[in-house]
């Protein structure tokens, strides 16, 4: 037994590779291990707090995640007590365990589990792990864990260099631990926004290796706070680009439409549910026909399949309906809108609420940029979309015939008649085009919203906000206009909450229209329909 | 009789009467039953009524929205009343008579609720209703069911602060929910949790469920720094800066996220939640609106490990809950409802379904329908709900219920994590807003003021 001890406590000092191999077997040591877990594993259940607490440190320092089964079963079965000692136990095996997981999250999100339990033996596993950690953020995850562990260290010297450390890390999860100390050592009145039970330690008794603390964890809260205001401002710029991202893709369709050919078309959201429908129904397809390696690609597919159904669907809505009401805005009003009725309702009876889009997983969680920033890959991917669509857009409408056509007919369509543009056709595969593109803003919305009948209504307002502001006609408009709304949006929201936030931009909305009532770029000349 | 039935049909058709044949019938019987009599002695004259029409089946409302926003979530309290009823007449109804429900659709809309209810109370003048989810549709009925004497099962979890003597309410009072969950949190099994993040939509339960748990919280001493307030739109999309804030408060650890976010809302949030890198570790999200039917129209990955409170989950392993969730699958199927033998009970259609079931031992026990009859009968009801038993309370009109702490699974059913001891005690009045109203219809005229 002496000699397990021995090499246990070999690893501890050592914290090195050949140390963790050392533990290895000796923790497989299939003769004496087994009877001593049993051992242990009865104790859990004495009533004697002495003996369940040491069965509990056994099962700490010497078990491995095999017994996570057993504990399990145990902690099903058993009564408060047993539970509550089993717990601690549970979750330092399991975290251990899966600190030499293959996946990068779960060695990450081990090592900042294990710094919550604050247990002196998951410095040693953390310490061990640390040398062969390859990925750099679980490295940076290890060292901060370390450095909350020592933070709570009795030695004011490592308490000190545990401070120093966490402050180089810029750790944010240490800054309520650093404040207490900062404030336990007796300057109080510096910190005093802190937590309310660091305020009634007492402050009287201070000693040299206190203060010699105390002065380490207000370095450290000083330089982690300068970098949150950093790193708060990095974030609240990419909160505003994203926002402003998903506008313009909402807004983009509508800008054609609306903006381009003067179709005031109230069923412009429920092209971006039918987008985003045939984004779940390429997902169905995918699970019902094709091997579920292939399902993270289904997404792929999904994008030109809802740009083609909504764009079909807009072909068709052009030449059974719109056609007939060309230049009469108000009858258009109403003849979408009711189209939107029926398409909600015909959504609902088809769908029913069974459907769920699976975000592919290369686009779910997030790119970690620098400490305390990370950046979802969803949202993007929908920056890149958008990028793609505006240039897409630019190059069809200012570089190829058919753009040149599709101006030209916007810009006077008796003219473009005259000069044996086909006019009809023209409409037709705008309005078609701009369907696909709300079609295609849908299957983008599936990956940050849900897939609902309602899903348009959500949107629609913004979309038109977007457009009117931009200038109905202008593209750059409806750029500048999204980008706009949306940094306003995320520069207001932090101060203002989600809800004044909002009533705040449609007040500036307004004030703005007041201003300059055809919004922010003109077209300048005659227009065939003014 | 059947001559005298053939005069009061023609005599009403005549009068132009617009009732439907059906109504015809019924009313021609009952009048041709109790003429003569009822226009002497009108007492007598009602019982002669009810005399004549004893065999004929008791009339019940069922006041849910079946079109609009709120049908997602009503449609499968609708199904559950009707399969509930259902039972009852197979096993030969109540009193000997059957049950016949009378189901109209108040389309979402919270006028329209009111006028359904008048037309239901007046017009098919039914022994009681079942319907209403959300509180301003059940704000919008009471001074109708007040007015009318009429009497409504209302099945959903709400914020309280109401003591009608028209409504029996079979959901959970903030005491049975919100409060039981956020000491669960607080409490060491429930992981000790110092700080709380108050998230809701900007309506009525949220504002008045946080406003409860907020003066809770400071009773029991947490700092008014670590507890903060946050409200959202309606179909609010962006969570991006909330999250953000989330990831800020609860650094450092400590930190629980309570949530009244409702409907559509929920899908972004919790996407946000996992994208921006938070887990249910480091923060887990408490949530009261989202039950097992929510879950079946959402992507779970993003909720797994994440809980919720409720006083029922289909996963409870019950004998009597499983053939209730048996049962349920099997009449959806049977009734070509939508998605059939795939939907799931949960916690408000549990209490629709108990509330049917209450409402007839009641019945039974009165041995007759009237509303005042019924009432008393209903104070103090148990019934072995699926969920285990419940009780009617004595004097409240609310029901003392289990509280179950739920983990939400991949499959979008959750695990049971904690569970109360017994049934907690309904409070409509929060001891913590309200410490001095109770609510007591035997020994009070419903809400009173507590002597300090």
């Amino acid at each position: 037994m002496k000699k397990m001890w021995g090499i246990v406590a070999l690893a501890v000092l050592c914290g090195s590779v050949a140390g963790v191999r050392a533990e290895e077997p000796a923790l497989t040591d299939p003769s004496a291990a087994p009877v001593m877990m049993e051992e242990a594993l009865k104790d859990l259940a004495s009533e004697d707090a002495a003996v369940q607490e040491a069965a509990v440190q056994t099962l700490i320092t010497r078990g491995d995640a095999a017994l996570v089964p057993k504990l399990e079963a145990m902690r099903a079965e058993g009564d408060r007590s047993l539970r509550m000692a089993i717990k601690p136990v549970l979750d330092l095996l399991k975290n251990k365990a899966k600190l030499t997981s293959r996946k990068q999250e779960e060695r990450r999100s081990a090592a900042a589990d294990l710094a919550a339990t604050g247990n002196p033996m998951a410095l040693v596993w953390l310490e061990a792990a640390f040398p062969t950690e390859q990925d750099r953020w679980v490295r940076y995850q290890i060292e901060e864990s370390i450095g909350l562990i020592k933070l709570a260290d009795a030695d004011p010297a490592v308490k000190a260099a545990a401070a120093t450390k966490l402050g180089e890390l810029h750790s944010q999860n240490a800054v309520p631990a650093l404040k207490e100390l900062a404030a336990s050592a007796g300057s109080a009145q510096a910190f005093s926004t802190g937590s309310g039970q660091a305020l009634s330690t007492d402050s009287a008794a201070q000693t040299p290796e206190q203060a010699l603390v105390a002065k380490a964890a207000r370095e450290a809260i000083e330089r982690i706070e300068t970098w949150s205001s950093w790193t708060s401002a990095i974030e609240t710029l990419f909160r505003g680009i994203s926002l402003s991202s998903v506008l313009l893709l909402m807004a983009l369709g509508l800008a054609i439409i609306f903006g381009l050919m003067g179709v005031i078309n109230m069923a412009h959201g429920e092209f971006m549910m039918l987008g985003a429908y045939a984004t779940f129904l390429t997902q169905e397809g995918f699970k019902a026909w094709l091997p579920p390696g292939l399902f993270d690609y289904y997404f792929l597919l999904a994008m030109p399949c809802s740009f083609l159904a909504a764009g079909l669907f807009g072909l068709l809505l052009e030449a059974s309906l719109i056609r007939f009401l060309y230049g009469r805005p108000l009858e258009t009003l109403l003849a979408t809108w009711g189209v939107s009725l029926i398409l909600i309702q015909g959504a609902r009876v088809v769908f029913g609420d069974l459907t769920s889009v699976v975000a592919p997983s290369w686009l779910s969680g997030g790119m970690q940029l620098m400490v305390g920033v990370q950046l979802p890959y969803n949202r993007m991917f929908i920056i890149a979309l958008a990028a793609v669509c505006v240039l897409g857009i630019y190059l069809l409408l200012f570089r190829t015939g058919v753009g040149l056509r599709v101006r030209a007919v916007m810009q006077n369509r008796n003219m473009s008649a005259c000069l044996a543009i086909p006019t009809r056709k023209v409409d037709a595969y705008t309005f078609a085009f701009g369907s696909g593109l709300a079609g295609l803003a849908g299957c983008a919305l599936t990956l940050i919203g849900n897939v609902e009948p309602g899903l348009g209504q959500n949107y629609i307002v913004d979309s038109f906000m977007v457009v009117v502001t931009g200038g109905v006609g202008k593209l750059a408009g409806t750029i500048v206009a999204s980008l706009g709304i949306g940094g306003l949006n995320k520069l207001l929201e932090p101060s203002f909450g989600a809800v004044y936030g909002k009533v705040f931009i449609l007040v500036l909305v307004i004030l703005f229209l007041q201003w300059r009532p055809s919004g922010l770029f003109t077209i300048k000349g005659r227009h065939v329909d003014s | 009789m059947k001559e005298t039935d053939k005069n009061g049909l023609s005599q009403q058709a005549r009068a132009g009467n617009n009732q439907s044949r059906r109504d015809f019938l019924v009313s021609g019987g009952r009048v041709a039953a109790g003429l003569g009599v009822a226009a002497l002695l009108g007492d007598l004259g009602n019982w002669a009524l009810s005399y004549a029409a004893d065999k004929e089946p008791i009339k019940i409302g069922v006041l849910h929205s079946l079109s609009g926003t709120m049908a997602i979530s009503e449609v499968s309290l609708r199904d559950v009343v009707l399969m509930a009823v259902e039972e009852i007449n197979a096993k030969g109804g109540v009193l000997g008579r059957k049950i016949q429900p009378v189901v109209v659709d108040p389309a979402s809309n919270w006028d329209l609720f009111a006028e359904k209810a008048k037309q239901l109370l007046l017009v098919d003048k039914v022994a009681v209703v079942f319907g209403c989810w959300t509180s301003v549709s059940r704000k919008s009925v009471l001074p109708v069911f007040e007015k009318n004497n009429g009497l409504l099962f209302y099945p959903v979890q709400y914020e309280g602060e109401e003591c009608s003597h028209n409504v029996f309410y079979t959901g959970a009072a903030v005491n049975q929910q919100a409060v039981p969950a956020v000491e669960y949190l607080m409490s060491k099994e429930g992981g000790g949790f110092k700080k709380f993040y108050l998230l809701g939509t900007d309506y009525v339960y949220p504002r008045t469920t946080n406003k409860i748990l907020r003066a809770m919280l400071l009773a029991k001493k947490v700092p008014a720094a670590n507890i903060a307030e946050e409200y959202t739109p309606f179909h609010h999309q962006d969570y991006q800066t909330i999250v953000g804030k989330i990831k800020k408060f609860s650094a450092g650890g400590g930190a629980a996220v309570i949530s009244t976010i409702n409907g559509d809302s929920n899908v972004p949030f919790y996407k946000e939640f996992a994208n921006q890198g938070l887990r249910a570790e480091d923060a887990p999200i408490m949530a009261f609106s989202v039950a097992e039917d929510e879950l079946r129209g959402m992507d779970t990955t993003a909720l797994v490990g994440h809980l919720a409170a409720w006083n029922y989950y289909q996963s409870v392993d019950t004998p009597q809950n499983k053939q209730f969730v048996a049962n349920f699958k099997a009449y959806c199927k049977k009734n070509n409802l939508p998605d059939g033998d795939k939907r799931v009970t949960d916690d408000p259609i549990e209490a629709a379904y108990f509330g049917v079931h209450v409402w007839k031992q009641a019945v039974e026990k009165a041995g007759k329908t009237d509303v005042d009859s019924v009432r008393k009968a209903v104070y103090g009801q148990k019934f072995l709900a699926p969920g285990g038993e419940i009780k009617m309370d004595e004097a409240n009109h609310h029901t003392n219920k289990p509280v179950l702490i739920g983990e939400i699974l991949k499959d979008g059913q959750f695990k049971t994590v904690w569970r109360s001891k017994g049934l907690v005690k309904p409070e409509p009045w929060s001891e913590y807003t309200n410490p001095d109203k109770g609510c007591d219809w035997i020994s009070h005229q419903g809400t009173y003021q507590k002597k300090a």
